[in-house]
């Protein structure tokens, strides 16, 4: 399956956008990925394994925080999976 | 100090839908090419504030829009540069709810304070460490070119319009 890469993690991927990964699950394509570019894991998972709480998996347009099985989801060659840290902020103002 | 080069359009864009959201703040992606000066931006793609709870204050980006923005960039040859929103009667500065949000190391925080519907001042803020634990904001100088190559284009279709 393909793993899509955002910008600022591509330098952890060997400047790549996409990294292409055997797996049977979400996890599983998720620990392809960071075993062939180690440099990733620290930015996608705690020091307790957890993914970190502003990155968003998705499968194809699936949240997979939402999914039943949730990273145990089956995946098959021709999906994609989306890693997206999440955006937001705003003012101090009241 | 470094560099964001923005195309006329994208960044006059950018400012006009912080005055159509008043007094909510707007929020968008930047989509341009890094190169050896820095970002060079030439497209945006606006986005919906998903903090209708607190819109005044604060903005939220709906995961698979970005899911779908960073698809459009793919496909048009582009990445995402980074991301703008708007200040509504508030200085045009980082806050601290902006920087603990923060999250794309490498990438442009562009804000613009918006003052009674109009557009004041627009500054951009690169996130800059190796991490989490040692990110911070660097303001930038922003440079807008006339000559770079413009794409827009609205939300509901994520694709992109020549400008």
């Amino acid at each position: 399956m393909t793993i899509f890469i955002p910008t600022p993690l591509r330098s952890y991927a060997g400047g790549k956008d996409a990294v292409e990964v055997p797996a049977a699950t979400v996890s599983e394509a998720l620990n392809s990925l960071t075993q062939s570019h180690p440099e990733l894991r620290n930015h996608l998972f705690t020091s307790e394994g957890r993914l970190r709480a502003f990155v968003n998996i998705y499968l194809n347009d699936e949240d997979v925080r939402y999914l039943p099985a949730k990273e145990q989801s089956k995946v098959s060659a021709t999906d994609t999976l989306s890693i997206i840290p999440s955006i937001a902020g705003g003012s101090s103002i009241r | 100090m470094s560099t964001l080069f923005v195309a006329q359009n994208v960044y006059d864009e950018l400012r006009a839908h912080g005055e159509e959201t008043y007094p909510n703040e707007c929020c968008g992606a930047l989509l341009g090419v890094p190169t050896t000066r820095g970002w060079e931006v030439v497209g945006s793609i606006r986005a919906g504030n998903t903090r209708t709870d607190s819109a005044h204050n604060r903005y939220h980006i709906d995961p698979l829009e970005l899911v779908r923005m960073q698809r459009t960039a793919r496909e048009k040859g582009l990445e995402i540069a980074g991301f703008y929103h708007s200040h509504p009667d508030h200085p045009a500065q980082w806050s601290q709810t902006d920087f603990a949000e923060a999250h794309w190391l490498g990438c442009v925080y562009v804000i613009t304070s918006v003052a009674q519907r109009k557009a004041t001042i627009t500054n951009s803020f690169l996130l800059t460490g190796a991490s989490e634990e040692d990110k911070k904001f660097e303001q930038q100088v922003i440079q807008v070119e006339d000559h770079l190559a413009v794409q827009n284009s609205s939300s509901s279709s994520h694709e992109m319009k020549q400008g």
